[in-house]
């Protein structure tokens, strides 16, 4: 595993340095310029829109605010109580979905990797919650899962626990939408901690078990070390992008009620095309790149930790 | 591991049984599409049934799916495309000719990749309105590319580095130009990997929703768009179509992913798990 990583393959092939070479590794030049034209260049409009009142339905309103009151969006936006409970929302669906997600994926993880007929098949099946379109995803759950009195669960209550049909959607928002996007990232957490498990070598579990150790001290001295770089990847991963969940609230809550499943992007996408506050919005991505960052930067530790080990 | 037959046979029905659960929901739209309206909402649900394809003639003849399928296949195709254009060479000049910046240009690449998109979706909103992108397939095209980017450059870095650089060397010393070198050399061994890299932006571009449905309206919304506009709709009769429309469009991803399986961990960690 850690041999085919980028750095090591290439310290194995003699570097070139020649006159070639030094016009060859410009190509990677137009895919920079593209890069920094697409992310970079949005990312620095948000920090400069942040200062502004800028109000798509006050044409009037394109400024900057003023050095004296350039801090104004965000001192709204920290001073209104709703923030910190659209922060909460997006932290306590995010901690919800890692958590679940890996308690199932891990579980799943293990179930499939041992050799069993239909072993292939439990493993697509177990893959295809994840390349579901989250927004079919969502109407599926909504209408044909969850509706109480259309969705397969008003037969799941009436029928078989023989109790009045609820709406989970209704009576529990928040869970719903945490119980329809780990259903979706369990696989991913899945699949990361498959490849894990399956790059364990041979020879230390065997002898492991020669040494006469038992399923779970083996699980928890062997595996579990292992895996640490892989758990970490596949959460710190997953956090990154379930911060960012959007459709699945479009569709199945719009946010409500009132907003209590309201997360950062939902509200970065009323504030923008709601209400048309490209100011406010923009002081609400800063919100949301900041946590997304946190995460990334661990990240990109574990990922650069790994490239240096995988040099030695 | 595990000796008792008994255990290991009740393990392997468990894995079984849970694979099955996760897949129900995917399978209970692909059945409901193939219901009548008024058996779709029949109680209790009915597991056996007399199929129809109405739904399936409804949704894709007399709706806009095909439209919007239309637009989807457009744009996934047109941003993959885009993405190896300028992803290819930099992963060549990544593999072949690293410098002391290398490194820190692929981990810079991987970061752009966790921009959060609501951070950045009004810029890209108000510079879509003064270039006039919005509604336009070249500009969801666009964004798309730069998400793809990433993923492509690590991923095809990863296959480059793969191959024994003696092979290049060859070539050279029969005096291949550079593109003499790609098309001849590196391609038909690339083949497979660049297919697979493909496969995931396919993945990745199909399913996206945030940025579809704030950078286009009507004309160029993809079937995501679509798809999330039975959240409003009202009324009983709507569930076996709207499953017909779902079903259309998760199918070609789900395969696709089947198709890449092998790959999706490397894809999905952008190479920092093969």
């Amino acid at each position: 595993m850690a041999s085919s990583q980028p750095t090591a393959a290439t310290q194995s092939a003699p570097a070139p340095r020649s006159r070639v070479g030094e016009r060859r590794k410009f190509l990677s030049a137009p895919a920079i310029v593209f890069l920094i034209a697409v992310t970079q260049v949005p990312f620095a409009m948000t920090i400069w829109y942040s200062f502004t009142n800028w109000n798509l339905l006050r044409p009037a309103s394109t400024g900057f605010l003023g050095w004296d009151r350039m801090w104004r969006n965000f001192s709204r936006i920290l001073s209104n109580p709703d923030f910190w409970t659209i922060l909460w929302n997006t932290l306590f669906l995010t901690g919800s979905v890692v958590v679940l997600s890996f308690v199932f994926g891990m579980m799943f993880a293990l179930l499939l990797n041992r050799p069993f007929p239909g072993r292939a098949i439990a493993r697509t099946m177990l893959i295809s919650p994840f390349l579901v379109m989250p927004v079919a995803a969502a109407i599926v759950w909504k209408f044909l899962l969850l509706d109480p009195s259309n969705g397969l669960s008003a037969w799941v209550f009436r029928s078989v626990l023989g109790i009045q049909s609820v709406y989970l959607v209704e009576v529990a928002p928040m869970l719903s939408i945490i119980g329809i996007v780990s259903w979706q990232w369990i696989p991913f957490v899945m699949l990361i901690l498959l490849a894990g498990l399956q790059s364990l070598p041979e020879e230390i579990v065997e002898a492991a078990q020669l040494d006469g150790a038992g399923p779970l001290r083996m699980f928890v001295n062997i595996t579990l070390p292992h895996l640490r770089r892989f758990i970490e990847i596949a959460l710190l991963l997953e956090v990154i992008f379930v911060l960012s969940i959007f459709g699945q609230i479009f569709v199945v809550t719009s946010g409500g009620p009132g907003i209590r499943t309201t997360n950062l992007p939902y509200q970065i996408f009323l504030e923008a095309f709601s209400s048309f506050n490209i100011g406010r919005a923009s002081a609400y991505g800063i919100f949301a790149i900041i946590l997304a960052n946190i995460a990334m930067i661990l990240f990109l530790q574990v990922v650069r930790r790994h490239r240096l080990e995988g040099t030695s | 591991m595990i000796r008792s037959p008994v255990l290991r046979w009740t393990l392997n029905v468990v894995t079984l049984l849970l694979a099955f659960v996760m897949i129900f929901p995917v399978l209970w739209m692909v059945l409901t599409s193939f219901k009548t309206e008024t058996m779709a909402i029949a109680f209790p649900p009915r597991l056996f049934f007399t199929p129809t394809f109405e739904n399936w003639v409804q949704a894709v003849f007399n709706g806009p799916l095909l439209e919007f399928m239309g637009n989807t296949a457009l744009i996934t195709v047109g941003s993959t495309l885009l993405a190896l254009l300028l992803g290819v060479p930099a992963a060549y000049a990544m593999a072949f000719y690293r410098t002391d910046r290398s490194d820190g240009s692929m981990l810079w690449m991987m970061s752009t990749r966790m921009l959060p998109p609501a951070g950045v979706i009004v810029p890209l909103f108000v510079l879509f309105r003064n270039f006039n992108l919005l509604d336009t397939h070249l500009g969801l095209i666009i964004v798309f590319a730069g998400m793809n980017l990433p993923l492509v450059v690590w991923m095809v870095t990863g296959f480059m580095e793969d191959l024994p650089f003696a092979l290049i060397e060859a070539a050279r010393l029969d005096g291949a130009n550079l593109w003499q070198e790609f098309s001849a050399v590196l391609l038909p061994l690339l083949g497979p990997g660049l297919a697979a890299t493909s496969l995931l932006a396919l993945i990745f571009t199909w399913n996206e929703f945030f940025f579809a449905v704030n950078l286009t309206t009507r004309d160029a919304s993809p079937l995501s768009v679509y798809v999330s506009t039975f959240k409003s709709a009202y009324g009983d009769l709507f569930l076996a179509k709207m499953s017909a429309a779902a079903t259309a469009a998760v199918l070609p991803v789900m395969i696709a992913g089947w198709v890449a399986q092998r790959h999706l961990v490397t894809g999905l960690t952008m190479g920092a798990v093969k």
